[in-house]
């Protein structure tokens, strides 16, 4: 009997020890704040993703996967509503049903002024329940890709949030803190168990999960630390205090990969490097020629784009972590071709006869903004590339600051020549058109630093937004991107490679959003 | 005495003014904090609109002037990164640094004034000589280095400390500690080193140089002539006598402790005042940056006030001449 009762006991804790792993994760940077609707920014949708859970989610090739909603379509009678038709039986942490209403509530919440996320659905005009599992979504136009835009736009309880005083996005800028801010009753895979901002947030497993089943959700248990300084990152990964790892420094990859039980893991990542160009200045302050914008001829800026050296870059300064690239969309986005992304070449005879051509066979010089604590090695890439257009005649000097230094540059148009990346969270060419093609308007175009603004390109890209007609739309695209190519609009250079180290025994797929699931971790 | 420590006051206030007024000034030259806090699909209306919201569009004498308004009154804003009351956040933060300074500094004083007499009495023998080359390392190797390497010795190869963290503490509602556990003050070993390992050369090089000075004077010698114990001399007469300007050095380097903190807190990811400091000047967070400073600067000019007041009592001359 009592050896019996030993056997049970054993095989008990064996049990629970399976059952139990530990994922114990660091990255750079914090969620800034628990609050779903409040800061659209990377880091503090990834931790809120655990917890929360959207109408859709992305995986890790970028397809759309099913959350709280099972299926979704326009409805065929009219073409500006979006019919969603929700998962049934799903609980959220307290225990409340998830209901229509619920969806209702979040999207309005969401649509708040001090809300973040109501630029990503400013064409919702109405959301209303048709019954307990199904939504319409009413926008002021036919909407052609409104659920990529629903992917990060987290479902809340409408009871609890009432009753817990945070119908009201908390006010960020103005230091409110709302108890949405510091808890959690989402009906995602983790619940929040303690968080401390900036030093650890811990996370355990929800059991009645709706897809616990569906979902290997090995991890029974999360604890998230922030680690800033590089160096300490990997050292806590090299020591074993830390088994997944996000924000890999590149000059540490094969470190850790040498190490038995680490591996290191890289998948294309959503965001593209280019140099962006004012061509639309009649005369320039930051080069050396008067009364004249050398930007402002093709031939120039095909001749630079022909000087740069995307695989030398690769090599050397990116040890091989990038993907050289031809067009400035990520590759997982509607309108990026093959074609396309492999149109830069390197020709360093034929740049100095286009330059020649265009009326500098001596060349010029310019100054280059390049920020140098945003992209993977941002500052090393700008060094590279003054090197290489040197070799053509172009004398660039080069000024590498801060982040927090550099994009004012861009948005108030104070650059000439300039380094930028770009992700495309909703997966589609109209974003970048939107941002970096546009002509620069109050509320498009914001990003687009070039000087460039064609009129018929414009109304081009603004009737994306409502062309239903997907084939079309796909055709008005590749017209568009046809435009940007031969233009020369910007000097790509490369796709960014995301590594994430973790330890051996963990089963995981790089998201190309930096934007890990848990739910999706299983063990080897 | 009164009117010297009313001017010494007045003077402190003065030097936190201006150093207030320097630091608002430098403020514009970290960035835009603006493009920080708003993503990257924000309007110019939506930037407008948050610039005139946190009065960053008024001209930095104004912005400077508000924000003493404010800080008299006990009020240092909110910040923009973690949109929390800046003094709520410096409250939350300060116990993880000033236990941090705190082990340091006993850590560098006891270990600092021990080797110090160590290497004065046995001058020359091979120990001494010893601890004195490798005290160069101590001075001679940046903070950040001495924490990777370490991390690196300790943590990587031994496996034996953590790299980073402060391990569980135990929060007594206006304070948290990482005294009370056992990860908590392992935590505490690497931090402390680093940070207390140029003072501790500091307080070595001058206890020794001090004692050497004063073990060749004459009441020394008559005391070894009267045949007290080496150790009476030593520790009773000598030591006592070397400690004056030990004293003041490490009542002005406890300041510098506090400050020199950012780097080691980065390199540990210690959640303390120093990487929130360094956190705000990546974001542009000029209300913590602010605090932070001003704070800094509270606490340089109310030691050396302390100092100076003390100075004062002991010595009478400069009540006169004052």
């Amino acid at each position: 009997m009592k050896k019996q009762m030993l056997a049970l006991a054993l095989l008990m804790t064996t049990t629970s020890l399976a059952n139990a792993e530990t994922l114990r994760w660091a990255r750079s940077g914090d969620a800034l704040t628990l609050d779903p609707h409040s800061q659209n920014e990377g880091p503090t949708h990834t931790v809120r993703h655990q917890m929360y859970e959207p109408l859709i989610i992305r995986d890790t090739s970028g397809a759309f996967e099913p959350a709280l909603a099972t299926d979704w379509a326009p409805n065929e009678s009219d073409p500006n509503v979006w019919v969603f038709n929700l998962r049934q039986g799903v609980k959220f942490h307290d225990g409340a049903d998830f209901t229509a209403e619920d969806v209702v509530f979040s999207i309005n919440r969401a649509k708040q002024p001090n809300s973040d996320m109501k630029e990503l659905i400013n064409s919702i005009v109405e959301v209303r329940a048709v019954d307990d599992h199904t939504v319409e979504i009413v926008t002021d136009g036919p909407n052609p890709i409104l659920p990529a835009n629903l992917t990060d736009l987290f479902i809340m309880d409408k009871g609890w949030t009432e009753v817990n005083n945070a119908v009201d996005v908390q006010d960020f800028e103005g230091g409110e803190i709302t108890f949405a801010t510091t808890n959690v009753n989402g009906t995602g895979p983790y619940k929040l168990v303690s968080r401390e901002p900036d030093v650890k947030t811990v996370m355990e497993r929800n059991e009645d999960y709706w897809g616990r089943d569906q979902f290997p959700m090995a991890i029974s248990e999360i604890i998230y630390t922030p680690i800033q300084n590089d160096a300490t990152r990997v050292a806590a990964m090299l020591s074993g205090e830390v088994n997944f790892l996000q924000d890999m420094p590149v000059q540490d990859l094969d470190r850790v990969n040498a190490v038995d039980g680490l591996v290191v893991k890289q998948a294309p990542q959503n965001r593209v490097i280019f140099f962006g160009m004012n061509q639309g200045g009649d005369d320039i302050e930051a080069d050396n020629v008067d009364g004249k914008n050398p930007l402002a001829d093709v031939r120039v800026r095909q001749a630079m784009s022909q000087a740069i050296n995307r695989d030398a870059i690769k090599q050397v300064v990116m040890r091989g972590q990038s993907q050289p690239a031809g067009m400035i969309a990520p590759p997982f986005v509607n309108g990026w071709t093959a074609e396309m992304d492999g149109e830069s070449s390197t020709d360093v005879e034929g740049a100095k006869a286009l330059l020649a051509e265009a009326g500098y066979p001596d060349g010029f010089s310019i100054r280059l903004d390049c920020p140098n604590d945003r992209y993977i090695n941002d500052e090393g890439i700008c060094q590279a590339a003054v090197g290489m257009l040197g070799q053509i005649g172009i004398t660039v000097n080069l000024d590498a600051k801060p982040k927090a230094q550099h994009f004012p540059l861009i948005t108030d148009g104070k650059t000439d020549f300039y380094m930028l990346g770009w992700g495309v969270p909703t997966y589609d060419s109209e974003y970048i058109f939107n941002f970096l093609v546009h002509g620069r308007e109050s509320d498009i175009g914001t990003w687009n630093g070039t000087g460039f603004d064609n009129d018929d390109l414009d109304a081009k890209i603004k009737s994306l937004a409502s062309n239903t007609d997907l084939i079309a739309r796909d055709q008005a695209i590749a017209e568009i991107w046809r435009v940007v190519q031969d233009e020369q609009l910007y000097i790509p250079i490369h796709h960014q490679v995301l590594n994430w180290g973790m330890a051996e025994n963990l089963d995981i797929n790089v998201d190309p959003e930096d934007q890990p699931m848990v739910k999706h971790f299983g063990l080897n | 005495m009164l009117s010297y420590i009313i001017r010494r006051v007045a003077q402190s206030a003065l030097v936190l003014f201006v150093v207030g007024l320097v630091a608002f000034s430098m403020f514009r030259f970290v960035g835009d904090p603006i493009d920080n806090m708003l993503g990257q699909e924000r309007t110019m209306e939506d930037v407008e609109r948050l610039r005139g919201q946190l009065g960053l569009d008024q001209p930095f004498p104004v912005q400077y002037v508000k924000f003493l308004q404010e800080a008299v009154q006990g009020n240092f804003g909110v910040s923009f990164r973690q949109g929390r009351p800046v003094a709520e956040i410096l409250a939350e933060r300060a116990p993880a640094t000033l236990e941090l300074a705190m082990v340091s500094a006993v850590f560098a004083i006891v270990l600092g004034i021990a080797l110090g007499v160590f290497t004065a009495i046995r001058r020359g023998g091979f120990a001494a000589n010893f601890i004195m080359s490798a005290s160069l390392i101590g001075v001679s190797l940046p903070t950040f280095l001495i924490g990777i390497l370490l991390i690196y010795i300790f943590s990587v190869e031994l496996g034996w400390l953590p790299s980073f963290g402060r391990g569980e503490v135990v929060d007594l509602g206006w304070w948290n500690t990482g005294f009370l556990t056992a990860s908590g003050l392992k935590a505490l070993i690497l931090p402390s080193i680093t940070l207390g390992l140029y003072q501790m050369t500091l307080i070595m090089r001058l206890v020794r140089s001090e004692m050497l000075e004063v073990l060749r004077q004459d009441y020394i010698r008559f005391a070894r002539a009267r045949g007290l114990s080496d150790r009476t001399i030593n520790f009773r007469h000598a030591l006592k006598n070397t400690m004056v300007p030990v004293i003041t050095i490490i009542g002005l380097q406890l300041g510098a402790i506090i400050a020199f903190a950012i780097i080691t807190e980065t390199v540990f990811q210690w959640p303390g005042l120093g990487l929130l400091f360094i956190n705000a000047i990546q974001f542009v967070d000029i209300p913590v940056m602010a605090a932070y400073l001003m704070m800094i600067s509270v606490i340089f000019v109310t030691i050396n006030l302390a100092v100076d007041i003390l100075y004062a009592f002991i010595d009478p001359r400069l009540r006169v001449s004052a």
